[in-house]
């Protein structure tokens, strides 16, 4: 397509278009009904002059007879910028006035009408026009009283030339204001696919251009932008997700296979060949573990899950977990405690729970006090071992949070520890996936939240922060927060 | 027990029909739903074991088509798909219990098991009587001989379910499914640190153990003697 042809198809130049024809019609009734309206009342005046002429020359003539008639006739013929006078006897022949000549048979018929006309002082030939009364007198004799018409016809020309003249600015504005918009709005969508298909093309990095207007065009590429970069987070991570699964699934299958091919060539005893294939058996299961964990963060990033939601209460899983893990903990040498405040929640109650299982699990691993930090007295100790459960509600969001004082996270890796597969330098000799804390992400991303990793001095605060139902029972819910709230 | 098994992949099914004789059970192959549906509903099958994807008919509807004709024999799901939701659309198909792929036998013949005694078992009983362990179910009361023993809740309907299979072997997933109501895998071994803290109060100081550990499966309640 040419980019004349682009011009003329964009929607703004078509709009130009349709407004630059509703302008014509309009500046056209607008004059139209201007000039209509001025000639009416040119004619009137012209009427109303000539009537009452009329009646005074009919007056004179009944009382003064022919002899006045001719010299009333005779006087307003001459002064300057004269009516039209004519007056003719039975026979057709003229016996006064200052008409030299008319259309033919004017004269003839009374009453109103529109003639050319000449006078007699006028030198040229041109075209004059004029508006004539026509009555018949006594004795066959006839009167005819006129006007020029040429200020009338004049007045419609300058409403025509300013009528021509107000179209052809409309038109020219008009074309060429479209053109303008036209080509500034193609230029911008030019731009903007210009980048998509680069974009299509593989470079997912590029953004398309926002203005500083804050037009339709800017909000539209804003949200596209958006788009692009959740799409490019998900490409990154998929990416991810297929390096470290080459990584980290195939550490343990070639262990597994190493385990095989080295029992099948020992010829050990039944004992032996046993014990093989139950740790073949343990290492199975433990890559059916990391994959389920891989395909629930695909799955809760993709948002698949939204299906399974309903509404619970936070504290009732802050409770449940804790209840669950407390026996562990304590076997561990910690102590797991819970405070809990009544926080109603939308969302996928599995979801959050395992999220909330995985941060417990994850604190009970490595949120032992670092033994190179000695307690100051016993009940630091005891604080020092303690690992605390919290669901409450902070603004509009719900928190449920797990805080340890073990070494906890430097700052400058809690970005990265969200990250799958990641396991800090500190927890590699640990077992797990690595993959606890990114599960915990996803879970808290697909609820509209997300996870917070703070400081809890010293130690771990690992937070999902998922947006509160704003229900009538959630209302209530938070009036009563400031009752004292359950410590188990 | 006789079982049905409906299972397109010949050697998965085949690994099932003769683990499940070893154990001294009677297994017939199905190989694609309309073959099963026929099967299942001509023979009198103590559990059904149903994998979802089927050629010719889909697992889900054959179970959809037994329940509407009013055949009520226990159905498992076997499934690639382990999510939450799939599980869910499961059950309300009409399946009783829902086991991902891949699984262990173990696992697999416990819930079998769990689910024959369900369907051809006596009516719920309100008290539970293991050797000299005694569960009253209404008055929330546990004593092994005279001895009247002090269960926190959830170490309540933890024995109420072993109890309840005694005899059986439970897993760990049925546990932590039929007494917390989760359903996901947890990386460390919680559910063992329950168990052996209900031991501790059930079997601690007594000559005979009840709660024993099953290598590789789960755990079995059970008077050892019997």
């Amino acid at each position: 397509m040419t980019a004349f042809g682009k011009l003329i198809r964009t929607t703004a130049f078509r709009l130009t278009l349709a407004y630059l024809f509703l302008f014509a019609l309009f500046a056209a009734s607008l004059l139209g009904y201007f000039a209509w309206n001025t000639r009416r009342l040119i004619t009137e005046q012209i009427t109303t002059t000539v009537n009452g002429e009329i009646a005074e020359i009919n007056n004179i003539y009944t009382r003064r007879g022919l002899r006045g008639l001719d010299s009333t006739i005779r006087n307003r013929s001459l002064r300057p910028g004269a009516n039209l006078y004519l007056v003719t006897a039975p026979n057709g022949t003229a016996l006064g006035g200052n008409v030299a000549s008319l259309s033919p048979g004017v004269m003839g018929s009374s009453g109103w009408s529109e003639t050319a006309y000449r006078r007699l002082e006028d030198q040229d030939t041109g075209d004059h026009r004029a508006l004539v009364y026509v009555t018949q007198l006594d004795n066959g004799f006839r009167l005819l009283v006129g006007r020029d018409l040429e200020e009338r016809r004049r007045l419609f020309g300058i409403v025509a030339h300013a009528a021509q003249w107000s179209l052809l600015v409309v038109i020219v504005l008009g074309i060429g204001g479209g053109i303008f918009v036209a080509r500034r709005v193609l230029r911008r969508i030019d731009a903007m696919t210009g980048t998509a298909q680069r974009i299509m093309a593989g470079d997912l990095s590029d953004r398309l251009p926002v203005g500083r207007s804050g037009d339709e065009l800017d909000r539209l590429a804003e949200n596209l932008n958006a788009m692009l970069e959740r799409i490019e987070a998900l490409m990154v991570g998929l990416k991810e997700v297929s390096d470290n699964i080459a990584h980290d699934l195939k550490t343990p299958l070639t262990r597994l296979r190493n385990r095989a091919e080295e029992a099948l060539a020992s010829s050990g005893s039944e004992a032996e060949y046993r014990t093989a294939l139950e740790r073949t058996i343990e290492e199975s299961d433990g890559l059916i573990r990391t994959f389920n964990a891989l395909l629930m963060i695909a799955r809760a990033e993709s948002g698949q899950a939204r299906g399974n939601m309903d509404d619970f209460d936070a504290a009732d899983v802050a409770n449940g977990i804790h209840e669950l893990y407390e026996p562990l903990a304590e076997d561990g040498g910690m102590t797991l405690r819970v405070k809990t405040a009544p926080v109603r929640l939308h969302g996928n109650r599995e979801l959050i729970s395992q999220a909330l299982a995985n941060l417990v699990e994850n604190a009970i691993k490595y949120g032992k006090p670092s033994p190179a930090v000695q307690p100051l007295d016993a009940a630091a100790a005891t604080r020092g071992r303690e690992i605390l459960i919290e669901a409450r509600r902070e603004g509009a969001s719900v928190l449920l949070s797990v805080s340890d004082h073990g070494p906890g996270i430097p700052e400058g890796d809690r970005k990265h520890a969200v990250e799958r597969f990641v396991r800090l330098e500190t927890s590699r000799t640990l077992p797990g996936s690595g993959l606890g804390l990114s599960l915990a992400s996803a879970v808290a991303t697909l609820h509209g939240g997300e996870l917070r990793l703070g400081d809890s001095h010293p130690g771990l605060t690992a937070t999902l922060a998922i947006p509160a139902l704003a229900t009538g029972a959630d209302r209530l819910a938070a009036q009563t927060q400031d009752v004292p709230q359950k410590v188990a | 027990m006789r079982l049905l098994i409906i299972e397109d992949d010949r050697e998965s099914a085949d690994y099932l029909v003769k683990a499940f004789r070893e154990v001294g059970h009677v297994a017939d192959l199905a190989s694609d739903g309309e073959e099963g549906l026929s099967m299942a509903d001509g023979g009198d099958y103590d559990v059904l074991v149903v994998d979802r994807m089927l050629p010719k008919r889909d697992g889900l509807s054959v179970i959809g088509t037994l329940r509407d004709k009013g055949n009520r024999t226990p159905v498992l799901i076997l499934s690639a798909l382990g999510q939450v939701d799939d599980r869910i659309k499961g059950l309300r198909a009409g399946g009783d219990d829902y086991l991902p792929k891949p699984y262990s036998f173990a696992e697999l013949l416990a819930r079998v098991e769990v689910l024959s005694r369900r369907h051809g078992g006596p009516a719920e009983e309100t008290t539970y009587k293991v050797g000299d362990l005694e569960l009253d179910r209404l008055s929330h009361r546990v004593a092994r001989g005279k001895d009247e023993l002090t269960l926190q809740p959830r170490e309540f309907r933890l024995l109420e379910y072993l109890m309840k299979h005694a005899g059986q072997v439970v897993t760990r997933t049925m546990l932590l499914e039929n007494v917390w109501d989760y359903h996901f895998d947890p990386q460390t071994n919680v559910i063992d640190v329950h168990i052996s803290r209900l031991r501790s109060k059930i079997d601690k100081g007594f000559e005979r153990p009840l709660l024993h550990t099953i290598r590789g499966a789960g755990y079995m309640i059970r008077d050892g003697i019997r």
